[in-house]
């Protein structure tokens, strides 16, 4: 079982990714990815590129713990985070998460929680260059309420 | 005591200021951190740190409340997160 997670400046090769994951066991009947890109556009204005920071030391303990309460909930085989860090390009991987298990449900559903875990604990933050100057992007509300409906799940 | 102050993103920005060594007073909280930045490096600081969004992690870990400071803690405020 290969559970993995880092935080790179240099892009990731989801092709890789992926045959990690699906050669990871026997075992593993699905593998489930998700890639989160650079958009165009966000909120109407037209962005040229992106700056990500973070808090290194405090990342890898935030995505590990991610990690570690998907293996609680469900049942996986393996799984690997990856986030990127530095100057993006519009088009450019900023994420990568990818799980697999012996049945899709377990790992579809981890992987979304991941996501939704990653956009509201993992300490990263987004800054965005536009036509006419730069901006930290704001945290959204629905992200936190997507965790509050993770965590109902629980009960 | 000597806590290591770490500020990051927007906050980093709107204060000028990526790090900071602090000598605080045995016993000291979070709270005191805060006024202490505030006498010393200005009013703004406290506005800034002060912020309900703003949170606090002591040794790379989130901390809840008004927590109780360690010589040779890693101090760090974060803004609100928006990876992925």
């Amino acid at each position: 079982m290969s559970f993995r997670v880092v935080v790179q400046e240099t892009p990731f090769d989801v092709a890789e990714e992926y045959s990690s994951l699906q050669n990871s066991s026997p075992s593993v009947g699905a593998v489930a990815t998700f890639v989160g890109l650079v958009r165009d556009v966000n909120q109407g204005k037209k962005i040229e590129k992106i700056f990500i920071e973070h808090y290194p030391g405090m990342t890898e303990i935030e995505l590990q713990k991610i990690l570690g309460e998907a293996r609680n909930r469900w049942d996986i085989l393996a799984g690997t985070i990856i986030h990127r860090f530095g100057k993006l390009g519009i088009g450019d991987g900023i994420v990568f998460v990818g799980v697999a298990s012996s049945h899709r449900k377990d790992s579809i559903s981890a992987c979304d929680f991941i996501m939704d875990y990653l956009k509201t604990k993992a300490p990263f933050w987004k800054k965005e260059k536009h036509e006419r100057g730069e901006k930290w992007v704001a945290s959204r509300e629905s992200d936190a309420a997507f965790l509050v409906a993770w965590d109902k799940e629980d009960n | 005591m000597n806590v290591h102050v770490l500020f990051f993103a927007s906050i980093r920005e709107d204060l000028g200021c990526s790090k900071l060594l602090v000598v605080l007073q045995n016993p000291a909280r979070i709270s005191d951190l805060i006024r202490k930045l505030g006498r010393e490096q200005g009013p703004n600081w406290l506005s800034v740190l002060g912020k309900e969004s703003v949170k606090v992690a002591i040794n790379k870990e989130i901390v809840n409340s008004d927590e109780s400071l360690v010589d040779g803690d890693e101090i760090a405020f974060l803004p609100p997160v928006t990876g992925g």
